[in-house]
């Protein structure tokens, strides 16, 4: 069963064949879409009918809206981006105030509220969408009622989008400060203050440089989080669609491969941010 | 000097203050807030236009409609299937990765296993959904084989749907499971076959219970995220696929009877609550450690 006691000739094979099953069964659906955001077919469909970029370059007079053309598809990757934009600085600034706070105070309380800060892990997506969604809406008709207050941005829409995805994104970006801060030598801190440092020096030339690793990587799971977050996005949608919404809502009525160049476009650009946060991580050890 | 001294409490408890203030605002406005109007929601009854009473009328309905009842039971019974199976296929690959890889291949094996989930979900159901709709790749498969005369649907079905939930959790099964198994020791495995012990007796006396944490925790995040999926359901599994989080969605979105969907709202989440509960209770784990655990 491990390498230092012998094993039967059939066990090594069946775990070779084990492990090669599981990879395809795992890079199956991804190879598929990427097959065919190149075949010459109106659908995302077999035969192979040869090689084409249409659904990339073309463009309505062709008959086919490729990725490039498609100013629908291509406003809700806007919409997502910003989103995710907002979401990440969102995530990381409370994030940090949450790890300093979880890290550097002993009080009860506070230990309460970090168990606390758990509980949107162990929440549903839809449920976070729904109840910030009630939430909002009751805020929103006692502005009404009582101030005569237009409140918009407490209606579905982008505004509530950001709110709702930053209800569960926080809580990851804290976990992820909160262990590096956890890991840094107060004595630093300590030897700075004597030297005759002020607090914000500090915190500006020592400790935010430390954690700056953690804070790029917890802004890149954030924006990653939010661009392809889908429960809790759909719940508090209005009518700008990010780009999960807008590709659920095209493949339920059997979408063009239009669909697999943007999921091609998607799974480059992921690739890219693993790529970066892989070497990020290298170059700190 | 004391003027100094009360000068510095001061501004540590300004600063204990400003660090406080975001994570209240963040739990407060976005989590305990929302959950408290749902529950106020739920236990209220529409009478008239704009006309509210306190009831338990919502709660009424999904225990006398036979059909929220059995799309309840059906989410709940599919979700422990689906995280049991992903134990079991995810269990032999972190065993490879965490013992039988040293080294580098076990961290590249590791590393491939994780590139599919930095894809968004809605990809990956794209991929399945060429992969096995009646004009897909894998029916046409089976005609070029003649296995089947015609091509078949394999959408639709409760089968498809474990496929696709599977799939779409085992990231979150394999890393609690790798990171448990690489704290074991091999002597201990060692010595267990030294003093006759075989395979099987390894595996349940030695390897599963040091593996707990780590096997709770997955089954933990599993069955959590299969239960409250929307997206593998109602694309893998289309009409048939009765998943509760559709009937969430549809009294709210599209009934717009907030009431009804905030009580099926809490009782997806008081349905979680117990199973794992229940759970951690049946393994004799603690909530703390196993989500310390899990990270």
């Amino acid at each position: 069963m491990i390498p230092s006691l012998p094993r039967p000739a059939w066990l090594r094979v069946s775990t070779l064949i084990y492990t090669i099953g599981f990879l395809t069964f795992l890079f199956l659906p991804l190879a598929i879409v990427a097959v065919f955001a190149f075949n010459d077919a109106p659908y995302p469909a077999p035969p192979w009918r040869g090689f084409t970029l249409d659904w990339f370059l073309g463009n309505a007079a062709s008959g086919r809206v490729g990725l490039l053309q498609d100013g629908e598809l291509q406003g809700s990757i806007l919409t997502s981006a910003l989103v995710a934009c907002w979401v990440a600085a969102g995530s990381v600034a409370l994030g940090t105030a949450n790890a300093f706070l979880i890290e550097r105070s002993r009080s009860r309380a506070v230990r309460a509220l970090s168990v606390l800060m758990l509980a949107p892990l162990v929440i549903p997506g839809v449920i976070l969408g729904i109840s910030i969604l009630a939430f909002a809406s009751r805020l929103a008709e006692l502005g009404d009622d009582w101030f005569g207050w237009d409140l918009d941005f407490l209606r579905p829409g982008l505004p509530l989008v950001v709110l709702g995805q930053l209800s569960y994104v926080v809580t990851i970006a804290t976990l992820t400060i909160a262990a590096r801060l956890r890991r840094f030598d107060r004595t630093l801190e300590e030897a700075a203050l004597n030297l005759g440092a002020s607090r914000a020096a500090v915190l500006r030339t020592v400790v935010l440089p430390y954690l700056k690793p953690a804070l790029l990587g917890s802004a890149a799971i954030a924006f990653l989080m939010s661009f392809e977050d889908f429960n809790t996005t759909l719940m508090l949608v209005g009518s700008d669609a990010p780009l999960t919404v807008m590709m659920y809502g095209r493949m339920r009525e059997g979408a063009t491969p239009v669909l697999n160049a943007v999921s091609l476009f998607l799974m480059l650009a992921s690739a890219a941010l693993a790529l970066l946060l892989i070497r990020g991580q290298r170059r700190k050890s | 000097m004391l003027d100094g001294a009360a000068r510095a409490r001061w501004q540590n408890r300004l600063l204990f203050a400003l660090l406080l203030a975001p994570a209240v605002v963040w739990l407060g406005g976005l989590i305990v807030l929302p959950h408290v109007e749902l529950a106020i929601l739920s236990f209220r009854e529409r009478v008239g236009p704009r006309h509210y009473v306190p009831s338990l009328a919502q709660y009424a309905t999904f225990f006398t409609e036979p059909l929220y009842w059995h799309v309840f039971v059906r989410t709940a019974w599919l979700s422990i299937v689906a995280t049991l199976l992903t134990l079991l296929v995810a269990f032999p690959i972190a065993w490879i990765i965490a013992k039988l890889l040293r080294g580098r291949a076990g961290t590249t094996l590791f590393m491939l296993c994780l590139i599919p989930f930095w894809v968004s979900e809605t990809v990956r159901t794209l991929g399945w959904m060429i992969l096995l709709r009646e004009s897909g790749v894998l029916p046409a498969l089976l005609v070029r084989l003649g296995i089947t005369p015609v091509p078949v649907e394999l959408l639709y079905h409760d089968a498809t749907l474990l496929v696709g939930l599977v799939y779409t959790s085992m990231l979150f099964m394999l890393i609690p499971l790798v990171s448990s198994l690489e704290s074991l020791d091999d002597s201990l495995i060692e010595a267990a076959y030294d003093l006759g012990a075989n395979g099987v007796d390894v595996l349940r006396r030695i390897v599963i219970p040091h593996a707990a944490p780590g096997i709770t925790a997955g089954c933990i995040i599993v069955f959590m995220l299969t239960l409250g999926n929307y997206l593998t359901p109602t694309l893998l599994g289309g009409k048939n696929s009765q998943w509760f989080t559709e009937q969430i969605y549809t009294q709210f979105i599209t009934r717009f009877n907030w009431e009804e969907g905030a009580a099926f709202g809490f009782l997806l989440l008081g349905l979680s609550t117990a199973i794992v509960l229940v759970g951690l209770r049946l393994t004799g784990q603690s909530f703390g450690a196993v989500m310390r655990d899990s990270r």
